[in-house]
């Protein structure tokens, strides 16, 4: 097969998971574009071993444990991602990040939401607006 | 002890009665006064003995060199000859009586300690001026006698008047030594030498090569300090100060020292025909207009300030004829006689509460009240309008018998033309120096009206001072001019018939013109009454004169001027009397000429710096401004965009360095 | 190009048996397979990163993954592969899914998914993606990869290799996954001080502290299996 196909496949995946990163304003969905960037990685990983390992008399497979390796810290970072994305939005009240400005010039820290278990939908929208309508 | 020692402690002394009189002025009070009077009165025995040492032989010349201070060496000299000895006496003397003057002039004043101490500072710079060898340290005791003034005539700091006078002495003083200096290094380059000796043998050895350039700017500080026209503006305005001053100012110091330091270097001034004739206008110009002057001032103190002008303008007359001999006489006999006038002034302004002659002269039995202020000042005034046989008149004479040896070519030092303006404006001069002494004399003490008031006598150390001055005014002329010529350069100073004659003839003329001028408008005019008079008449002497310079221009309308139809001077100057009451109007003209244009410069100035320069200042602050405004808006707080920022830096960078690598 | 040449070079020199005359334009069965399964795999990853519905993203993720564990097998790399499916997709995005529910993501579309940095976004993936691909397809145009004989990520390939050559990083990585799930736990517990106030909060949250835990519990067993 030719190496290019699962190069540019790869390629294209980790500037898709960019994309995902740079532009999705949820703090979840920008985990989801990680996973999407890691994979990319591994489906480079897996492919140049595949590849090298019937090139090379003498193997050690790094390729395919470095995959391994990298989904298994994949899984440890989304668990910590999430438990962060979870605090965060436990303290205020939106996991939103274009609202998480705290180190803007000008910025007047905002408390704790009270109306964390209140009206959680409306409350991040107008904040949210207001953020947009200062920046 | 040696002659250099104790020429050494004559200003020295001084000095240091200055320096413990400020330190122990506040805390130890009983001292002052001796300690203002003692050091002076020490150095008066100092200076006779010196002088008697002395003796008109050869000069006691001694230096030491301190530090090597570059290419030029400044060196701590002392040059005595008999011009600097007799001058020491005559400002120890003069200082002396100024400093037991003011123990029972000032007797009350909060300030008294301050203004002791200046005063012997004052006293010590000048001496350092009249013994020191070396131009430089010549220059720090003409310096300080700068600062000193401008202190002394801001005494009554409180009055406008004083605080405009001092910075006016201070400023257009300044304004003379700054070419003095530059003066003064030039003569350095040329001699290699600060040293009188060096610089007068350099002289002799046609060393100088730019004679009369140095001569000129060496005048303007001269003139500056002398109070010689153009820079004698600051002199009448400086009448201010309190009245021991101005006779320390006028008889001894500051005024004395622009003539000493050309007596000094005449030959320098010699070099340079220029500079003589220069000299001798500028004596002219600054004799006649003062004597003029002199006659429209209704102020006594302002008269006597313009008869300083003109007598000083006497000296610089004696020295453009290159007889310095004449000169230093003249400069002796006037500091006695001034500081007799003005001591003599300040008693009669403490009798009379004003120091208006038009308000005296509505004053019955004025000499009654002051009879020691009477005599003294009849001596001191026939002394100044130059009558046989005070002193005056001798030294007078011998000015004039100097000219008329250059006009009649019996001596080649000075030009001829030199000579004859000192010689006529000298005969103007003396015409009209004796017509105010007897307009001052008779409107002071022959006033008419209500009786003045009676404030009992003077104290014993203001009258006393008086008839010590009174000797020399009477008697030093008569008994120096045989002795003198030994002292000085050997010119003869004995009168000569023609001058004799002349001078004393057109002195007698003024006086009787202005006498019967008098008389004749006494006589017609209605006795209106006019006053500006102290309101605490019982004060201490200072403290009325005080009252009195401050009160004059609001009675009158101006500080030099009074509308008195009784005034001999009005009639006698016809039109010219109101432009000479304000000095012809110097003033106004320098305002306009200098004053104006440098306010309009610094007001030019003010403008393109906050509005020219502070613009650029700001917009070259604006763009920074405005770009940390960008900036800042690139910290929006959100990650996203900085990542975005970061990865396509990131990309860009990769894509050089593949592009790079590959050589594309 | 030196980078091309000195691949093609490597590849020549190290592969003699990738000489064959092969060519884009006769592809062989695996590639077709691979081609059509990439570009699912890539439409999948793209509507995740563009779709407006929060929880079609982590849907359709599953579709992304679960084709790159396709394209895992066609490299006959078998072993991964299975772990591909087992924890991304087993794993993963339920853990992804539990989150979206503990922050009360809107259900049905949501008009503010994504933020105004798009655009920016859009043009750094653009730019990096023709940057990629460029370089890498002019590097490995020449190359080809033997995917004959045996597979070259069996189970007991990888598991040899693993517990022969790789046994102490392995080890250091359980090191690690123990670190992240305690993290995970003392991240989304709840601070002590604020209880009194934010009680009826954390009731109405309650759930939230047990989902991480569990979802770490479950990775740590897979992860040392």
């Amino acid at each position: 097969m030719h190496l290019a196909y699962p190069a540019v496949l790869s390629a294209l995946l980790f500037c898709t998971g960019l994309y995902g990163v740079l532009a999705r304003r949820n703090a979840i969905l920008v985990l989801m574009s990680v996973e999407l960037m890691l994979n990319a990685v591994n489906l480079n990983l897996v492919a140049f071993d595949v590849w090298l390992s019937r090139a090379a008399e003498e193997t050690l497979h790094s390729g395919q444990a470095l995959a391994l390796f990298t989904i298994a810290i994949a899984a440890a970072e989304i668990g910590i991602g999430l438990a962060i994305v979870l605090a965060v939005y436990r303290n205020r009240g939106t996991s939103d990040i274009d609202k998480l400005r705290d180190t803007a010039e000008g910025h007047e820290p905002d408390g704790p939401e009270s109306d964390v278990s209140g009206s959680g939908a409306s409350a991040p929208r107008t904040a949210t607006e207001k953020a947009e309508a200062t920046a | 002890m040696t002659t250099t020692t104790l020429a050494v402690l004559v200003p020295l002394l001084p000095f240091l009665g200055a320096i413990a009189g400020l330190l122990l002025g506040r805390t130890a009070p009983g001292f002052v006064r001796p300690l203002a009077v003692l050091p002076t009165l020490v150095s008066l025995g100092l200076a006779a003995a010196v002088a008697a040492r002395q003796g008109g032989d050869g000069a006691v010349d001694a230096a030491t060199e301190l530090t090597p201070t570059g290419s030029v060496p400044i060196e701590l000299a002392l040059y005595v000859d008999g011009f600097a000895a007799l001058t020491a006496v005559l400002v120890t003397v003069v200082a002396t009586c100024v400093q037991i003057y003011s123990t029972g002039y000032l007797r009350d004043d909060p300030r008294y300690p301050s203004y002791a101490a200046l005063v012997s500072l004052f006293t010590s710079a000048m001496l350092l001026v009249v013994y020191s060898g070396d131009l430089m340290v010549l220059l720090v005791g003409w310096e300080v006698m700068g600062i000193c003034s401008y202190f002394l005539v801001g005494h009554y700091w409180e009055t406008p008047e004083a605080r405009a006078a001092s910075l006016k002495a201070f400023l257009v003083t300044k304004l003379g030594d700054v070419p003095f200096l530059i003066g003064l290094f030039a003569l350095a380059t040329d001699a290699g030498s600060f040293r009188i000796t060096r610089i007068l043998g350099a002289v002799a050895n046609g060393g100088i090569e730019q004679p009369t350039l140095i001569a000129l700017l060496l005048l303007a500080g001269v003139a500056g300090k002398s109070a010689q026209f153009p820079l004698h503006t600051w002199l009448p305005d400086a009448m201010a100060g309190p009245t021991p001053v101005s006779a320390l100012i006028h008889a001894a110091t500051m005024v004395a020292a622009g003539v000493y330091f050309v007596a000094r270097l005449l030959p320098l001034f010699e070099a340079s025909r220029a500079a003589m004739t220069v000299l001798a206008v500028m004596a002219a110009v600054t004799m006649t207009g003062s004597a003029l002057a002199a006659l429209a001032q209704d102020d006594i103190k302002r008269v006597l300030a313009y008869s300083t002008i003109g007598q000083l303008g006497y000296m610089t007359g004696a020295l453009a004829v290159a007889d310095r001999g004449a000169a230093v006489f003249h400069l002796l006999s006037h500091g006695a006689f001034k500081a007799l006038l003005f001591l003599a002034a300040g008693v009669i302004i403490h009798a009379a509460g004003t120091n208006s002659l038009a308000a005296m002269s509505r004053m019955g039995r004025l000499r009654d009240r002051v009879p020691d202020a009477y005599w003294t000042m009849t001596v001191a005034l026939l002394a100044l309008a130059a009558i046989p046989p005070f002193s005056g008149f001798f030294s007078k004479e011998a000015v004039l018998g100097s000219a008329e040896h250059v006009v009649t070519g019996h001596t080649g030092a000075a030009p001829a033309a030199a000579g004859w303006i000192v010689l006529l404006a000298g005969l103007v001069t003396a015409l009209l120096t004796a017509a105010y002494a007897t307009r001052l004399w008779l409107l002071a003490f022959r006033g008419d009206g209500p009786d003045a008031a009676d404030h009992g006598r003077q104290p014993l150390s203001m009258t006393v001072v008086l008839w010590v001055l009174a000797v020399p005014s009477l008697a030093l002329g008569g008994l120096a001019f045989r002795v003198l010529p030994d002292w000085f350069d050997g010119h003869d100073l004995t009168p000569t018939l023609t001058t004799s004659v002349l001078g004393t003839g057109v002195a007698l003329v003024g006086g009787i013109v202005t006498y019967a001028t008098w008389r004749h408008t006494t006589a017609h005019a209605a006795r209106i009454p006019l006053g500006a008079v102290a309101a605490h008449p019982e004060g201490d002497p200072g403290r009325v004169e005080a009252e009195a310079i401050a009160s004059h221009e609001p009675a009158y309308g101006d500080i030099a001027y009074a509308p008195d139809p009784t005034d001999p001077g009005r009639l006698l100057l016809g039109p010219l009397h109101r432009p000479a009451a304000a000095g012809f109007h110097l003033d106004a003209l320098y305002t306009a000429l200098f004053v104006r244009p440098v306010r309009a410069g610094a007001s030019l100035v003010r403008f393109l710096d906050r509005e020219v320069v502070e613009t650029y200042v700001r917009g070259a602050g604006t763009l920074p401004r405005w770009l940390g405004a960008a900036v800042r808006r690139a910290q929006t707080g959100n990650l996203q965009t900085y990542v975005s920022a970061l990865l396509a830096g990131t990309v860009v960078l990769t894509v050089a360095v593949v592009l790079a690598a590959t050589g594309a | 190009m030196t980078l091309a040449a000195a691949a093609a070079t490597a590849a020549h020199a190290t592969a003699t048996t990738a000489a064959d005359p092969q060519g884009f334009l006769s592809p062989t069965g695996v590639e077709i397979a691979f081609l059509l399964v990439g570009l699912v795999t890539l439409g999948a990853a793209v509507v995740t990163v563009t779709t407006r519905q929060l929880v079609h993203a982590a849907l359709w993720l599953v579709v992304a993954l679960g084709g790159l564990a396709v394209e895992y097998l066609l490299l006959t790399a078998e072993f991964i592969a299975w772990v591909q499916v087992l924890i991304y997709v087993g794993s993963v995005v339920v853990l992804l899914l539990f989150g979206l529910m503990l922050t009360r993501a809107p259900i049905g579309r949501s008009p503010d998914a994504d933020s105004g940095n798009r655009w920016v976004a859009l043009g750094v993936a653009v730019t990096a993606a023709a940057a990629l691909v460029w370089v890498v397809v002019d590097a490995f145009r020449t190359t080809w990869i033997d995917l004959d004989g045996a597979p070259a990520g069996s189970t007991e390939v990888t598991g040899a290799s693993l517990f022969q050559h790789w046994v102490l990083p392995f080890e250091a990585l359980s090191v690690l996954l123990l670190a992240a799930l305690v993290g995970a736990i003392v991240l989304s517990r709840k601070a002590k001080t604020e209880a009194g106030a934010d009680a009826e909060a954390e009731r109405a949250a309650a759930t939230a502290p047990g989902a991480p835990r569990s979802g770490a519990t479950r990775r740590e067993t897979e992860g040392t299996r």
